[in-house]
């Protein structure tokens, strides 16, 4: 399971079900909860842009009033940059497997 | 299009078979031996392209691509770079405002030594490429340092390569456990993968060169440095090894590192080290 | 100050082949400077070679030829040691010209 969670991110993201209304509560604690993720993935030195792109994104939807715009983004980044945080694990030791030796 | 398609296949099955390996193989608590691995590195691509001379490595897509050799020939009698290495040979004679001038900073007054970068300096215990150096130079002079990925430093690391033109890349790692360390570090680097799209740099450059990315032909990861600072169509410009990291990085959706950043300065130790021998080509001119 | 043309012409017989490298921006007036502004077009119009008081290569150019431009070609009637001129105009006014010994 763990192998396939990189894939089973790309495939969750792209069969997003549709949220009900989303409110600015929501969107507040799905950002936070990218953020940290976000920063966590920073801190490894492992940060993707598109986790960048997508919590600017959030931000800029929950600016522009859009909760369900934003909430949603904003749970893309954190799927991302917990992606990146996995890779960055993941790579620890994975990386030996392509060395040449 | 199918090489990318190809690619991400190999990165899930190679994430697939890390993790199966990773846990009941013991992976040897090895002992850094860069001379072994450097023998290593070079017999993968030796024998991978057997048709390749040894120097035309140097050369990276150009050694991959008969018609591109040719297209490139072409234009090395009048090449793109001559502008920069123009402007590079006057920067570096012109002194600096204290009196002295980048010749009081290197052996040799700079002239032909290169091949000799990165080295590892003892006393501070890290990498030093020789863009850090130049900057350095810069600073100690009171003057304002460059950026790393504009058209100044790589005018000066023109020249500089320019004067080391044919000679063999000569990186020397001391008995110092780290400077074992850094070498060690710019090999996993090298080797592990980055950005949204799971590539590392040996996805492009050691499984695929040859091949192509898009409309591009890859180079071999071997002598990948040697012609360093290259003057990129795609640029329409020239490029220093910093700015070229950084966008491989921001290419495979990675944050890019701070130019020279520790993790940097050690991939390009590596990456020179496992080049010994191998000529200098530089300026060069790429896609 | 240095010229923005580098040339080498060489005579092969009847034939003189020309290689040339022009330093110029070639702005398209397409692309956006870091503060967001576009930057002005700014590109050759005209490139002319002229050899023993003819035309022997006349460019017309615009925002589609790259930065730092080159060109090769190769032309008859020429011989070792005569003059070949190079001269280009742009949008902006600018020009400049060269002349250069066949080899």
């Amino acid at each position: 399971m763990k192998r396939s969670l990189p894939l089973a991110m790309l495939l969750a993201l792209s069969l997003a079900p549709a949220a009900s209304a989303a409110n600015e509560a929501d969107y507040k604690a799905a950002y936070a909860a990218a953020e940290a993720a976000s920063r966590e993935a920073a801190g490894m030195r492992n940060q993707w842009t598109v986790t960048v792109s997508a919590l600017a994104a959030a931000k800029r939807a929950a600016d522009g009033g859009d909760f369900d715009r934003a909430t949603t983004a904003a749970k893309e980044a954190e799927a991302l940059a917990k992606a990146s945080i996995f890779q960055a694990m993941s790579e620890k030791e994975a990386w030996k497997a392509m060395e040449i030796r | 299009m199918k090489a990318r398609i190809a690619l991400v296949l190999g990165s899930v099955s190679a994430a697939f078979v890390a993790l199966t390996l990773a846990s009941p193989r013991v992976i040897a608590a090895d002992k850094v031996d860069p001379a072994a691995d450097a023998k290593a590195f070079q017999n993968f691509f030796f024998q991978k392209f057997p048709d390749v001379k040894r120097e035309d490595f140097v050369n990276g897509p150009y050694s991959m691509n008969a018609d591109m050799k040719r297209q490139w020939q072409e234009k090395e009698e009048f090449p793109p770079y001559e502008f920069a290495l123009d402007a590079g040979k006057e920067m570096f004679a012109t002194p600096f405002k204290n009196g002295k001038s980048y010749a009081d900073c290197f052996p040799n007054g700079g002239i032909g030594i290169r091949q000799n970068y990165p080295y590892f300096d003892e006393k501070e215990g890290k990498v030093v490429t020789l863009e850090l150096a130049l900057n350095r130079c810069r600073e100690a002079n009171g003057e304002a340092p460059y950026s790393y990925v504009k058209d100044e430093m790589a005018s000066l690391t023109a020249y500089m390569a320019f004067t080391s033109r044919g000679k063999p890349m000569d990186i020397r790692i001391p008995d110092d456990p780290r400077a074992l360390a850094a070498f060690e570090n710019g090999k996993r680097y090298f080797y592990t993968r980055r950005g949204q799209m799971n590539f590392s740099c040996a996805s492009c450059h050691v499984q695929s060169p040859g091949e192509r990315i898009r409309a591009e032909i890859l180079a071999p990861a071997l002598g990948i440095l040697n012609a360093m600072p290259i003057y990129r169509s795609e640029w329409s410009g020239m490029g220093t090894t910093s700015r070229r990291f950084v966008t491989c990085n921001s290419q495979t959706r990675a944050v890019p590192l701070e130019p020279q950043a520790d993790e940097y300065r050690d991939v390009e130790y590596f990456l020179s080290y496992v080049a010994n021998g191998l000529p200098i080509s530089g300026p060069g001119a790429r896609p | 100050m240095a010229s923005s043309i580098r040339v080498r012409a060489t005579s092969n017989g009847d034939i003189t082949e020309v290689q040339t490298l022009i330093q110029h921006p070639m702005d398209t007036g397409l692309v956006k400077d870091a503060k967001g502004e576009l930057i002005p077009a700014h590109f050759i119009q005209q490139l002319t070679f002229e050899c023993n008081g003819k035309d022997v290569f006349v460019a017309d150019w615009g925002t589609a030829v790259s930065k730092d431009p080159y060109v090769k070609f190769s032309f008859k009637g020429a011989r070792k040691g005569d003059d070949l001129k190079i001269s280009w105009t742009d949008n902006k006014g600018g020009s400049d010209t060269i002349t250069a010994k066949i080899a």
